[in-house]
């Protein structure tokens, strides 16, 4: 049965041959010799790259020569050698060997070294510190996870949440980690950054941890700000799937470092509910200077702490000791405690710190009056400052610490520098400690002009503040003009 | 010691995940072992020249593999989990659990979500089930014992309360306390008093400003020679003492080579930098390892299994080296231009695996490839080699060899921060160019105090043997616990003389299970899961001490044997024969050798 099928196939197949057209069967015929063809024929090579030899890849590696680990520092590279201060960095310290006056040490408040009883306060922060030592050792020798939480931690979480009236607050070791975690906690890739040109270097390697979209707006340019949202939000219009799941957020600092200049909070908050971007808010020059008890900018505008979502300071300025800290709401705030980089990974802040941060607290809740004695002394040495003849004064008159910049620049960044440089030394061998605002030149977004910082603190005496004042003044004038 | 061709003593067995790559094909490629035995006899001959002699010491590292039945199981235990999350997600949808997680403001319910639910369905399900096993506080000196703070939760663990009571002389098997200079006590803490008194906590400036003290300057110059290096700096967190200064070292057009387990700090530290990064498989070491080291040393007892596994390894070139090679042959990808300068980062001590890096074939390879290495030693300085100077000191090489040698003095040191040592050229250039030193506010005084009086100590320079019986008591703690808990049956990773023990628990129950049995017989340690560790590799970790005494350890052991059948992890189907004190002989070299 099978044969006759095939039979009657083969069959069909010879009469469709005969009646087939001829041109089809030419066509045909070609067609099966250019199958032979490509059959028979050489293999063709795609390429004409054989892979290397074992030998060429030897020679290669042979051949290969890095660059050195680091290039060679020039020797007068002006931040290769650091002032050193001799004994504790407080009001009159030894730089270089030098008593000065300092307005350099961003301790604000003055509470570094307090060895008397001030402030009606009955211990001070050494003797806080000093008792939390003798209790604990130093380090912590390990992660808060890891039994490095120790009862003083918890205190201070406890005593920075209520201070700032938020529900929780999460302690770092390293002022620097706090907003460089805190970002890239929340902020993950796609999400959008709405961030200050002005924004310092921590926030800057958070953003950059974090792998979000950085929209750059003018320094405090609310306009400018609005434009970007406002283009983001035709953007998710067009892509409403995608909007739904990118997070917005804003991210500003109170006083900013780089330039001494408050945000304008009230606005931001306004902006933050118009296109729902959440504000986070970096707050080491302004938490325990601005606002009637140094809360900070949310005090200082009176502005709900609740609408900001994220709170971050460090505690190595105005309490001077050494961490930082975030604090807001606990549905933000405990995150962290899983999703804080420099939270989970890092050992915990030495005890003493923290117990010295808690006594800093307490002088502080106790003596509200420092904060309105700050912003005086701030107001007086703006004053004083005003009218230089080749510096002018940049920042906030109520910000105790800002830069003081050459009013027309030489036209190369390191020949202001060297000028600066020059101002600040000749000071120095007057008494007077100040310091360059240090940037990493290559590393920063928007590299500030170079600048010398001055800092107030409540310690320097209205003589001490006119002193400086008439010092810079007449070095500024030797050295300009 | 005595020659030994053929066998070598880097037992490794090769790992469920973690197959043995053949580097001539390519990663994945897992030979047979028959083939691979005959390659390496093969591939002895031409190395046992140029390569003999790189281990100056026995190098004992074992990662026994997970039983199957073990692993299926841990598998159907997190299913389980996972599906009972559901359920539970699903009435607390429906409002019939009660919610206990913090929600978002009325006014902001609008925003988009901050988190992704599925980020926290882990959090929500499996960690908050066991979450009273981490973050315990305590109320005194982290040292050999240690006061808890008892807690309850009448929520499930979504809150806790402090009962006021305080659980007093907990064995502390948690801290990073290797060297047992976390004291409230002694030399340390009253140089650290002194200090503290005459300079104050803060610094309130960065180290390029004005906060560099000369209690800094001290300071560094005492880590350099403590190192053997030229120049060192020191930072005020040892996490970011990787992360801000990885940046400054390397960049665009740069490659960076890193171990799979590297910690969080490095990696964060790469990924800023900009570089491209390439991951080389965690220390299955390279062609160079165990092919006729001559200078090495059988271990006392050998497992036939673990040798016939690990022969498997022995020739495959393996990742790191291949990564090198192929990273110069081929250079960058797309524009093809040769890398500007390779960076391979390793730890000396893996905290999480209790294993030690292979530096001197690490070293090997950096110096055949041209490639600069950043040793990060946050474990193991200290708690390594006789004297305490790290797993350079530990292996007998040289730290000039070692391009960036990175640590911390969180551990051994009993304080905080971190420190770099190199070349006087590299630390000028971090003087310069480090984030921290531009950005961050530099150490505490008192905390710097600490450290200088303690490392003085480990160097003898305080006039004592105290420091030097220190690092001694922590490497026999170290050899004695590790051999027990081998000998009670226990999987225990890593290597023999790290203080770094992990034991295993695979099972998510196990974890929590453990954690409390253990808290209940008064023994505080750490146990970690994922995201941790890999998904079924779920563990316990115990940190050595030399504060640990022999009472204590033998505490600690005796309760631990008995959670142990209590909770049945003695997983282990190498025993080892408990006489180990049995001298080495020819014919358990010869039984073992085959």
């Amino acid at each position: 049965m099978a044969t006759a099928t095939e039979q009657w196939v083969l069959v069909e197949m010879v009469q469709a041959l005969y009646e087939a057209p001829a041109y089809h069967l030419i066509l045909e015929g070609i067609l099966i010799l250019w199958i032979i063809r490509l059959l028979f024929s050489k293999t063709y090579k795609l390429q004409e790259r054989s892979d290397l030899t074992v030998k060429e890849k030897e020679e290669l590696i042979e051949e290969w020569q890095p660059e050195p680990l680091v290039p060679p520092v020039p020797k007068d590279h002006p931040a290769l050698n650091y002032n050193i201060v001799s004994g504790p960095p407080s009001h009159k310290t030894v730089v270089n060997g030098k008593e000065c006056i300092n307005f350099a040490s961003f301790n604000f408040l003055g509470l570094l070294d307090n060895p008397r009883v001030k402030y009606n306060s009955c211990t001070s922060i050494k003797a806080a510190a000093l008792a939390s030592l003798k209790k604990y050792g130093v380090g912590t020798c390990g992660p808060r996870g890891f039994y490095g939480t120790f009862d003083v931690h918890l205190d201070l979480e406890d005593r920075l949440a209520k201070f700032m009236k938020t529900e929780e607050a999460i302690i770092y070791s390293y002022g620097f980690a706090t907003i460089a975690s805190a970002i890239p906690a929340y902020s993950k890739r796609g999400d959008i950054v709405f961030v200050d040109r002005a924004a310092c270097f921590a926030i800057q390697k958070g953003l950059q941890a974090s792998r979000s979209d950085i929209k750059l707006f003018k320094h405090n340019d609310m306009a400018d700000l609005e434009r970007l949202l406002k283009e983001q939000e035709i953007e998710d219009q067009k892509n409403p799937r995608k909007a739904r799941v990118t997070r917005r957020f804003i991210v500003v600092e109170g006083l900013y470092m780089n330039t001494g200049t408050i945000c304008p909070l009230p606005e931001l908050v306004k902006l933050k509910y118009k296109y729902k971007a959440r504000i986070f808010l970096e707050e080491s020059l302004s938490f325990g200077v601005l606002g009637e008890h140094g809360r900070g900018v949310t005090e200082h505008y009176g502005i709900n702490i609740d609408d900001i979502d994220l709170i971050s300071a460090n505690m190595e300025n105005a309490l001077a000791s050494i961490g930082g800290f975030c604090c807001g709401r606990s549905f933000v705030i405990d995150h962290q405690r899983l999703s804080g980089q420099g939270y989970c990974f890092s050992a915990s802040l030495p005890p003493l710190l923290a117990a010295a941060a808690i006594e800093a607290l307490n002088i502080m809740e106790e003596n509200p009056g420092i904060f309105a004695v700050l912003k005086e002394k701030c107001g007086q040495i703006h004053k004083a400052l005003q009218g230089i003849s080749g510096l002018k004064v940049v920042g906030e008159s109520l910000s105790p610490a800002f830069h003081l910049q050459l009013e027309e620049s030489t036209g190369s960044r390191e020949q202001d520098v060297r000028l600066l440089q020059e101002i600040v030394d000749q000071c120095m061998n007057r008494s007077i400690a100040l310091t360059q605002a240090r940037y990493l030149e290559k590393e920063e977004k928007c590299l500030p002009p170079p600048s010398i910082r001055v800092v107030v603190t409540v310690e320097q005496t209205e003589e001490e503040l006119e002193r400086a004042a008439s010092t810079i003044k007449e070095v500024a004038q030797a050295v300009l003009l | 010691m005595r020659p030994e061709p053929g066998g070598c003593c880097c037992r490794r067995t090769v790992r469920a995940n973690g197959c043995v790559a053949n580097g001539e094909v390519r990663n994945g490629y897992v030979r047979s072992s028959a083939a691979a035995a005959a390659a390496a006899a093969a591939g002895q001959i031409h190395h046992v020249t140029q390569n003999g002699g790189l281990y100056k010491r026995p190098f004992n590292e074992a990662f026994e593999e997970t039983p199957m039945l073990v692993a299926v199981l841990t598998y159907v235990g997190y299913g389980v989990l996972t599906l009972f999350g559901y359920l539970r997600d699903f009435l607390r949808y429906w409002r019939i659990e009660k919610c206990h997680h913090a929600t978002e403001r009325e006014e902001q319910k609008d925003f988009v979500s901050l988190y992704q639910d599925f980020e926290n369905f882990y959090t929500r399900n499996l960690y908050m089930r066991i979450r009273d096993n981490w973050n315990r506080p305590i109320c005194s000196v982290p040292g050999a014992r240690v006061d808890i703070m008892e807690r309850q939760s009448h929520d499930y663990n979504w809150s806790f309360k402090y009962t006021g009571n305080i659980i007093k002389g907990v064995i502390n098997m948690g801290s990073y306390n290797y060297l047992g200079f976390a004291r409230n006590t002694g030399s340390c803490q009253e140089a650290a008093a002194k200090v503290l008194e005459e300079y104050g906590a803060g610094v309130c400036s960065t180290r390029q400003e004005i906060g560099n003290l000369d209690k800094h300057e001290e300071l560094e110059e005492l880590v350099a020679r403590f190192l053997g290096v030229e120049a060192a700096m020191a930072y005020g967190m040892g996490f970011a003492t990787n992360s801000m200064n990885i940046p400054a070292l390397v960049g665009k057009g740069c490659l960076i080579l890193s171990d799979e387990l590297n910690h969080a700090s490095l990696v964060l530290g790469a990924r800023l930098s900009g570089a491209t990064i390439r991951i080389f498989k965690h220390n299955i070491g390279t062609e160079f390892h165990c092919v006729g080291q001559t200078g090495l040393e059988l271990p006392t007892s050998v497992d036939p299994p673990a040798l016939a596994s690990q022969s498997a390894g022995i020739t495959d070139m393996q990742s790191l080296e291949k990564l090198l090679k192929d990273a110069i042959v081929y250079g960058q990808p797309r524009t093809r231009r040769p890398w500007k300068k390779i960076l391979i980062l390793v730890e000396g001590i893996y905290s999480m695996e209790g294993s030690i890096v292979r530096l001197p074939e690490v070293i090997a390879l950096k110096k055949k490839y041209k490639a600069y290495l950043y040793l990060d030693e946050a474990h193991s300085i200290g708690a390594l080699g006789p004297t305490g100077r790290g797993v350079v000191e530990y292996f007998g090489l040289d730290p000039e060899d070692v391009d960036v040698m990175m640590g911390t003095f969180t551990k051994s040191f009993g304080a905080s921060g971190g420190y770099i040592g190199g070349k006087k050229e590299l630390i000028d250039y971090l003087r310069t160019h480090s984030h921290s030193a531009v950005y961050a506010t530099s150490l505490s005084p008192p905390v710097v105090e600490q450290i200088i009086t303690s490392m003085k100590c480990i160097m003898g320079q305080d006039g004592t043997s105290l420091g030097k019986e220190c690092v001694q008591q922590l490497a026999e703690n170290t050899r004695y616990f590790r051999r027990r808990l081998k000998e009670m049956g226990f999987i225990i990773y890593g290597n023999e003389d790290s203080p770094v023990v992990p034991l295993m628990l695979y099972m998510p129950a196990k974890i929590g299970a453990f954690g409390r049995e253990m808290l209940k017989r008064n023994i505080g340690v750490v146990v970690v899961g994922f995201p941790a560790t890999p998904i079924i590799e779920s563990r316990a970790r115990f940190c050595l001490s030399a504060a640990h005494t022999k009472e204590i350890l033998d505490t600690a052991l005796k309760e631990i044997d008995e959670v142990g059948d209590l909770l049945q992890l003695k997983y282990s189907r190498h025993r080892l024969v408990p006489l180990l004190d049995r001298p080495f002989d020819e014919t358990t070299y010869e039984e073992t050798e085959d």
